[in-house]
């Protein structure tokens, strides 16, 4: 079976579901499967023989190297031409065509102007639109998070970028009491329509300081709205809901991202904040994952296939509030779920998602949700150990012929 | 002393009493006079590369009644905060700003309703001086939906958009880079408006001021920072947490001023000079020698750092309010008795609004959930075949 990744946000979910036919396949429905609840968690011995080898991943192997980086997603343009680019020139295009459409949109941050940007998201734009509206600041995340904050409550629309989304926590007060709260305790006075963007997550050997996770500490602040970009498509796409959102958004991009290829509409397009994406359709398990993670997922969708499973993959691509619509649906099909993430273990996006799926979906779970996240260690700079504190794709595959048995 | 006596006595329409059930044959006729008079400060300015302003004050009659007025209906408000708290109406943190209403009078007759005012904590008096009503901060105090900010803000977060009141914040220092925030916005709109940003001596430790300080300076945004030395930062003297607590002279490249806060005529000069300083050269720092009254807020008694001697000193000697009394007695432009009468209108007036606030009704419980999110979710969003997608949560 086809790998078949939908490139339309939104309507995938509309048609995947449209397209499921129960007499159509065998497929392993509830009454099926053998002792669901049991708590045996044997690794089932798959019958090929490179089953044991993905079983135990040895040093030996070769790791499925940065599978995201510079891998061209198949992608279906809704229609027949289209441009191809790469993930930050999607997210310049995005922020391009907002700062054209409205005169509010501003954009600030470390290096953004004449620099270009340290991922080149907003390159020409300093020469297009002068320095009042790409404004080039000094290292002081906290003020001047909070002067776009401060901005935001007069009218404007800043787009602040944190060149690592680590230096933010530096920003964290601004962040949580002002950018969250400010609608809230005045009353609805002030709307904080910001956006603040940067890269995060592991990959490039930077550091246990320069691969941080941050949404798992913004998660729990009210008021705020998440997003992780994981396509080009989705990229602008999201960048231009972001700005137009009256809401604060976070968008979470990913530092090994960023030379993503991919073919998007050259018509104007947004896609909803709030929504996941259906990446695979199936009906075996349901995988949910965000980011970077998505690809490791995808790898890992492959392997799976060829044993013979029909993996439903969503990027949730919504991390607060989750679209617990898209994501209900499919446990109801496939009554079983697996979270990969990049966050850490101890309270990330995984733990939160597992918990509201737990609560709101209990009954049609035939086995515990399991949530396959990143060590509870400070990234660190081996490659060899960088690479083994995230989630490789032999463990998903691993996860999925566990809750699968 | 240059001034100029003039008769005062005038039979020109006045001032009506705010408090409208007295009867007619008691109003009373006092001066609105608006011709201009000069009045010099009773102490210098100090400066810090810029040039003082001069001591000469022009004002009028009507302006110095008026800034009575406000003061006193200042200081009852937060008298009677004060009782409330004592009574367990208001919960909380409640911070009181008795002692420095001079500093709140004196802004507001320098500047328009189109210059922006962020505060800290501190905030009722500064919330009456942008034209709240006394109800409104008496429900927010208490609680209640009539309150400024519908009862969910609390005395920290007292708010007034259209007079463009920015508020109203709990953490100390986080609102100076909000403030730059609105002087940006000012410049990129290319008005000709002012932010004045006030900030603590305690406050004026932080790193974010320094931080917000460089960019406003860098950029030339028209942010004046007022740091309200009121020389307590909670229970600590300023000469215990600050190294150099000559807080005008703080910002090094960026002009200050040190001015006295008791005198409203004095801080209504430097603001003015400030505002036209702000508009041609970028950010100004104003120190306003102020004091407190009450303790930090209503759990501080504030007398286990300072004696009341000094409390009661500051009080007989620099009480801003006493100060314009004198000034209107001595100029003859009002009489004793009138101002009484005015105080008594102005108590009045107060417990009225605490009699009306008490009456208005808590919030709904629906209400816990409203603003969260600006039309809670969902931004019209379209494919490249424009078809409008929207998701409808459960």
């Amino acid at each position: 079976m086809a790998a078949r990744i939908h490139g339309g946000a939104g309507a995938g979910a509309a048609t995947a579901l449209s397209t499921f036919n129960p007499k159509k396949l065998v497929a392993p429905s509830r009454t099926n499967l053998p002792a669901a609840r049991s708590s045996k968690r044997c690794i089932v011995a798959a019958a090929g023989s490179d089953a044991s080898k993905s079983l135990r991943v040895g040093h030996s192997q070769k790791l499925i190297a940065n599978a995201a980086v510079a891998t061209k997603a198949e992608t279906s343009a809704t229609t027949g031409t289209g441009h191809e680019l790469l993930l930050f020139e999607a997210l310049q295009e995005g922020l391009e065509e907002e700062m054209d459409r409205d005169p509010h949109v501003c954009v600030m941050g470390e290096d953004v102007g004449h620099y270009g940007g340290s991922y080149k998201v907003t390159k020409g734009l300093a020469d297009k639109f002068g320095d009042l509206r790409v404004l080039d600041t000094p290292i002081c995340e906290n003020a001047f998070t909070g002067m776009g904050i401060g901005a935001a409550m007069t009218g404007l629309r800043p787009v602040i970028e944190g060149m690592n989304m680590g230096f933010l926590l530096l920003a964290f007060n601004q962040i949580s009491n002002n950018c969250g709260m400010l609608h809230y305790t005045s009353g609805g006075q002030f709307t904080i329509p910001v956006v603040i963007r940067g890269p995060g997550g592991v990959g490039r050997q930077l550091g246990a300081e320069h691969s941080q996770r941050l949404e798992s500490y913004f998660q729990s602040i009210p008021g705020i709205q998440m997003v992780a970009c994981s396509t080009p498509y989705n990229a602008k796409g999201l960048m231009k809901a972001a700005i137009r959102s009256e809401n604060p958004v976070i968008l979470f991009e990913h530092v090994l991202l960023y030379n993503l290829k991919e073919k998007i509409p050259d018509e104007e397009y947004i896609c909803n904040l709030e929504e996941a994406e259906m990446v695979r359709p199936g009906e075996h398990i349901t995988i949910l994952t965000y980011s970077r993670m998505r690809y490791h997922v995808m790898q890992a969708a492959k392997t799976l296939v060829n044993k013979g499973y029909d993996p439903e993959v969503i990027d949730i691509r919504s991390l607060k509030p989750f679209d617990l619509y898209t994501i209900g649906n499919s446990v109801k099909k496939t009554h079983r779920v697996l979270i990969v993430e990049e966050c850490m273990r101890t309270g990330g996006i995984g733990a939160s998602l597992t918990a509201a799926i737990n609560e709101n979906f209990h009954d049609y779970l035939d086995a515990p949700v399991m949530c396959l996240s990143s060590q509870d260690v400070p990234t660190p700079y081996a490659g060899t150990l960088e690479e083994w504190t995230v989630v490789q794709p032999a463990q998903i595959v691993t996860a999925v012929e566990q809750l699968c048995q | 002393m240059a001034l100029s006596r003039l008769s005062l006595r005038s039979n020109n329409p006045f001032l009506k009493p705010t408090a409208t059930s007295l009867p007619p044959s008691t109003r009373r006729h006092v001066s609105t006079d608006t011709t201009p008079i000069t009045i010099e400060t009773a102490a210098p300015f100090t400066s810090h590369q810029c040039d003082a302003p001069s001591r000469s004050v022009s004002t009028s009659s009507a302006e110095i009644l008026s800034f009575f007025r406000d003061m006193a209906r200042m200081r009852r408000m937060e008298i009677a905060a004060d009782s409330l708290y004592k009574a367990k109406m208001i919960r909380g943190f409640c911070h009181l700003y008795d002692g420095q209403e001079a500093l709140a009078v004196g802004m507001e007759a320098a500047i328009t309703r189109r210059d922006a005012i962020i505060t800290s904590y501190r905030d009722h008096c500064t919330f009456l001086g942008r034209g709240g009503e006394l109800v409104d901060a008496f429900s927010e105090l208490m609680g209640r939906k009539r309150g400024c900010s519908d009862g969910k803000g609390g005395s920290m977060h007292f708010y007034k958009k259209d007079a463009s009141f920015y508020g109203g914040h709990g953490i100390v220092g986080a609102q100076i880079p909000l403030g730059c925030g609105l002087a940006f916005a000012q410049k990129y709109s290319k008005e000709e408006n002012v932010t004045f940003v006030l900030y603590g001596d305690g406050a004026a430790n932080q790193g974010q001021l320094f931080e917000a300080l460089n960019i406003a300076a860098l950029w030339d945004l028209p942010a004046i920072l007022v740091c309200e030395n009121n020389h307590y930062g909670m229970g600590t003297a300023t000469w215990r947490s600050a190294k150099s607590p000559a807080y005008f002279k703080r910002g090094d490249y960026v002009p200050g001023l040190k001015v006295d806060g008791m005198d409203v005529l004095a801080v209504k000069q430097a603001c003015k000079f400030a505002k036209e300083h702000a508009l041609k050269n970028g950010p100004i720092i104003l120190e306003m020698d102020t004091y407190r009254y009450h303790g930090h807020s209503m759990s501080d008694p504030g007398s286990t750092y300072r004696t009341r001697d000094e409390v009661s000193g500051v009080r007989q000697v620099r009480d801003p309010i006493e100060r314009v009394r004198k000034l209107l007695l001595s100029h003859d432009i009002a009489t004793e008795k009138e101002l009484k009468d005015m105080e008594k209108e102005v108590r009045k007036e107060v417990d009225d609004a605490v009699a009306q606030a008490k009456e208005c009704p808590t919030p709904e419980a629906s209400e816990l959930f409203t603003n969260m999110y600006v039309k809670d979710c969902g931004v019209e969003s379209f494919g490249a075949d424009r078809k409008e997608l929207k998701v409808t949560l459960p």
